[in-house]
């Protein structure tokens, strides 16, 4: 066979070269050209800014009640979205109840996020006993409906939002694990694996430099779409009672509240489940136009 | 058993064994029923014994499912086997070893999918040094080596360095693998099927590239392949693989132009010829490998071969030397065997 001249093969000269785009540079890129998800983007914003900066944005106090002022109608002049049940501004309890709603919409997938994933990698990555012992203990937690799950487990802590938020967080460890495990174990039959493995590189190197790059994306789609699932539970614990304490803010209580004026004021009562609906359908949307650039053959 | 793999005869009188094998055997079970309990087990490779002289190639060829593939992971040590042992250079490579670390990366591999073995969240560069790293080279110094090694196989470091692998053409890609395979400084490199999936002029470009390194860097290759053509082309010797076992191994010219066992004139026979008027005379191999689970009793090739007696179902052949470092396993090639094509001792 005649040599052929490896010089053929040489690509051409530097300056022709297009710049090449990481996976993540090129998901950026299609976020950034996706009008929903930007839409559903500035309006989570424009919620979380208001929540934190509640102070300085609420017209008046959240907590001052007034019984002269009870149920005011939506429209009001000085309570522009009216009164609840105890004459508190509603506008102003809505906006701080972002505070409490949104954190734990997003605080106990953040937690579960890192714990079910970093379980879920290793069981995918050890396979064998381990991963049966992993994997079958999360099991069980799928005997249970999540939201019986996370109202049993409030149950028996007791109310408050750090019991709240470590039911919650419980709740969606499982799910992320079983996710995270399935990824991993598809990724570690690849043969890019196998030959980092031939170079005798240790597990923790191959899962931090070759694993974890290829099973966040997968990861990351799934928690997104538990923020509004978290939301809702979220605020159906403290509608229970077993969340959020009064006189507190937060969305699920003040529709636990509003609940008995819904024949006098039905659109006063209704006003927080728009605010957990809007939240929950914009990090829904958000979701999927992460599954969307995400899905892209880099 | 009569004369069941005889390493002394497989080693020949070879003074320089870079990779010493013997007897190495691997199964997989089939799991199932309510506990997932062992039902079966696939006999992959098969207690198989060779040397792979330095500076040779080793051309590896048999239709798919013979084991090749399980025999090259597990001689990079990806699946430990049951028994038989691995010596690189008189050192046991033994699961657990310290001195296992060093031994690997003297042995690397080139995988037949040349997309699926390169990270596609990594920079070219990045996938080149991760093995570098982790064997203790510092950044800077991986790096360097890094853009060695793409120079050597052809591929400007300026231009692929920082590019991903979806960028790359087949055949770029596959000297990326090349490239990383040599950046640890191997001195064995296990190919298994790394040129098949490519078109074959790139394909051609790879093989003289690989000739080319071998000459540079002193290496040793083993050369696994279902294409004879390419085999005959690389190989210095070839050894023919029937379910899980070594049934013939010799010199190229030998095998290609006097083989000796019946599989490996078929396999060969089933080639086709560039000449039109030579045409394909000798009987086709037929029908399909038997099941690895249950071969056959005897010689496992007996249910497909056309001089099968039933000597061939009792007694398995040993590899057994056929002059000028050529061993075979056929009673029919065996003096003394009883089978009627024999030569009588």
């Amino acid at each position: 066979m005649p040599n052929l001249a490896l010089d053929d093969l040489r690509a051409p000269p530097t300056g022709l070269r297009p710049r090449s785009r990481s996976f993540w540079q090129t998901v950026g890129r299609r976020l950034a050209r996706d009008p929903v998800t930007l839409t559903c983007a500035a309006v989570l914003l424009l919620i979380l800014l208001a929540a934190i900066f509640a102070p300085l944005i609420a017209p008046h106090d959240p907590y001052r009640t007034s019984m002269a002022r009870r149920l005011l109608a939506v429209g009001d002049h000085r309570h522009w979205l009216g009164t609840d049940e105890l004459g508190r501004d509603l506008l102003s309890r809505l906006i701080y109840g972002g505070r409490m709603s949104l954190f734990m919409g997003f605080m106990p997938v953040v937690l579960a996020t890192i714990i079910g994933g970093t379980l879920g990698v290793i069981a995918g990555y050890a396979g064998g006993a381990l991963n049966m012992a992993i994997m079958r203990l999360f099991d069980i937690f799928y005997a249970f409906p999540s939201v019986l799950l996370a109202v049993a487990i409030s149950g028996v802590l007791g109310a408050g939002l750090v019991n709240s938020l470590v039911s919650l967080t419980l709740v969606f460890i499982p799910p992320v694990a079983r996710v995270a495990e399935s990824v991993t174990t598809q990724i570690r039959n690849q043969d890019y694996v196998e030959a980092a493995r031939a170079t005798g590189a240790a597990s923790w190197r191959i899962v931090t430099g070759h694993v974890l790059s290829n099973v966040t994306g997968p990861i990351l789609i799934y928690a997104s779409s538990l923020i509004s699932v978290s939301i809702v539970i979220a605020s159906g614990l403290s509608f229970l009672g077993l969340g959020v304490v009064p006189p507190e803010p937060e969305w699920g209580l003040m529709l636990n509240t509003l609940r008995q004026a819904i024949y006098i004021a039905p659109l006063n009562a209704i006003l927080p489940g728009v605010m957990i609906f809007i939240t929950s359908m914009c990090s829904n949307l958000i979701s999927d136009g992460l599954r969307g650039a995400m899905d892209v053959k880099v | 058993m009569l004369a069941q793999s005889q390493p002394a005869a497989v080693g020949e009188s070879s003074s320089a064994a870079l990779l010493r094998v013997a007897d190495l055997r691997k199964s997989f079970p089939i799991k199932g029923g309510l506990f997932g309990r062992a039902q079966a087990h696939v006999k992959a490779v098969d207690g198989i014994s060779f040397d792979v002289r330095t500076g040779e190639t080793l051309g590896i060829v048999g239709e798919s499912g013979c084991g090749k593939s399980t025999l090259a992971r597990l001689l990079i040590q990806l699946i430990e086997p049951d028994t038989g042992t691995i010596a690189l250079d008189g050192s046991p490579m033994a699961a657990g070893s310290a001195a296992l670390r060093v031994l690997r990366r003297q042995i690397q591999m080139v995988f037949q999918d040349s997309y699926a073995s390169l990270n596609p969240r990594l920079t070219i560069e990045d996938s080149i040094t991760f093995g570098l790293k982790a064997n203790g080279t510092d950044r800077i110094e991986a790096k360097h080596r890094a853009h060695a090694v793409l120079d050597m196989v052809g591929l400007a470091p300026d231009m692929f360095a920082q590019r991903y692998p979806h960028e790359l053409s087949g055949g770029q890609r596959q000297r990326v693998n090349i490239a990383r395979a040599l950046a640890l400084g191997p001195r064995l490199l296990i190919l298994d099927e790394a040129v098949s999936a490519l078109d074959k002029s790139v394909e051609a470009q790879v093989l003289n590239q690989l000739q080319e390194l071998k000459q540079r860097l002193d290496l040793t290759y083993i050369f696994i392949s279902h294409d004879l053509n390419v085999v005959q082309y690389i190989s210095d010797r070839v050894l023919v693989m029937y379910l899980g076992k070594a049934i013939e191994v010799g010199p190229v010219q030998r095998i290609y132009n006097a083989p000796l066992h019946p599989y490996t004139r078929g396999l060969l026979s089933s080639r086709l010829s560039m000449d039109p008027r030579r045409r394909v005379s000798a009987a086709p191999l037929s029908g399909d490998p038997p099941n690895p689970i249950d071969p056959p009793s005897g010689c496992r090739f007996r249910t497909r071969c056309p001089i099968a007696e039933p000597l061939c179902a009792q007694r398995e052949p040993g590899l057994v030397a056929a002059g000028d470092s050529h061993i075979v396993a056929c009673h029919a090639q065996h003096s003394g065997s009883g089978h009627s094509l024999a030569a009588q001792a």
